[in-house]
């Protein structure tokens, strides 16, 4: 049976050389307590150890999509929610 | 309603064609984007190019596109195709198909399909270099400016 909302966990995707550098393509990750928004869960990624810090070093070219929506840093993100970290799209 | 996919293996143009003007007889022009992969970047040779995409957000945000496309000119059908996977050079790597009564309208959304294809959907590109090493291909200023000029 699920818990309650509140410990369902964020699921947290990587793409390009983000997934390269984090080394892992998705996790599901327990919000920390005062995680709100994008900007406080980098900041707090940052914090988990080398291969996050170098990956997160150049916030200005991370792009972030929250629930598949591309988003920015200050978008909420909460319990249950899909969370992607992605280098600027190249595509076409 | 737009015919959208993303897939591994080759596209065939004159299928996809064939498929949006099928049984119809109200078109008069199908606009036709097709990217291909080149065989260097900034002079040097590449072997391969690798697509990598975001499974659901991607086709997503290629029925955004295409949404938007529709809302802005007279359409009467549109395709978007793109591949994922490794890639040669020579190969197509985005199809682009927009119809419509007349040729501007189908001309002007198909440019304008490709400018935001590659600036608005999650696709990321690798290149494969002849002696080995590889690179995430970096966007270019240039992309950013040709979505922008639709407003």
């Amino acid at each position: 049976m699920s818990g309650p909302a509140a410990a369902r966990p964020v699921r947290i995707l990587y793409f390009a050389w983000l997934r390269e550098r984090v080394g892992t393509a998705e996790e599901d990750v327990a919000l920390p307590p005062g995680i709100a928004t994008v900007a406080e869960l980098i900041a707090w990624l940052q914090a988990r150890g080398p291969g996050f810090a170098a990956a997160f070093s150049a916030t200005k070219t991370i792009r972030c999509a929250v629930n598949q929506s591309f988003s920015g840093p200050e978008t909420a993100v909460a319990p249950g929610d899909e969370v992607a970290f992605f280098p600027p799209v190249t595509g076409g | 309603m737009a015919t959208i996919r993303v897939q591994a293996e080759p596209f065939d143009v004159a299928a996809e064609i064939a498929a949006l003007t099928a049984g119809r007889a109200d078109i008069g022009g199908v606009g036709c984007f097709v990217g291909t992969v080149r065989d260097t970047a900034a002079g040097r040779a590449i072997t391969a190019m690798t697509l990598e995409h975001y499974p659901g957000m991607t086709e997503r945000a290629m029925a955004d596109i295409a949404a938007e496309a529709e809302r802005r000119w007279e359409l009467l059908g549109c395709t978007l195709v793109h591949r994922v996977g490794r890639l040669l050079p020579g190969e197509g790597i985005v199809l682009v198909l927009a119809s419509s009564a007349h040729r501007a309208a189908a001309l002007e959304a198909t440019a304008f399909l490709i400018d935001w294809l590659k600036t608005g959907a999650p696709f990321w590109k690798k290149e494969a270099f002849a002696d080995g090493a590889e690179a995430w291909v970096a966007a270019r200023a240039e992309d950013a400016a040709a979505a922008g000029r639709w407003g």
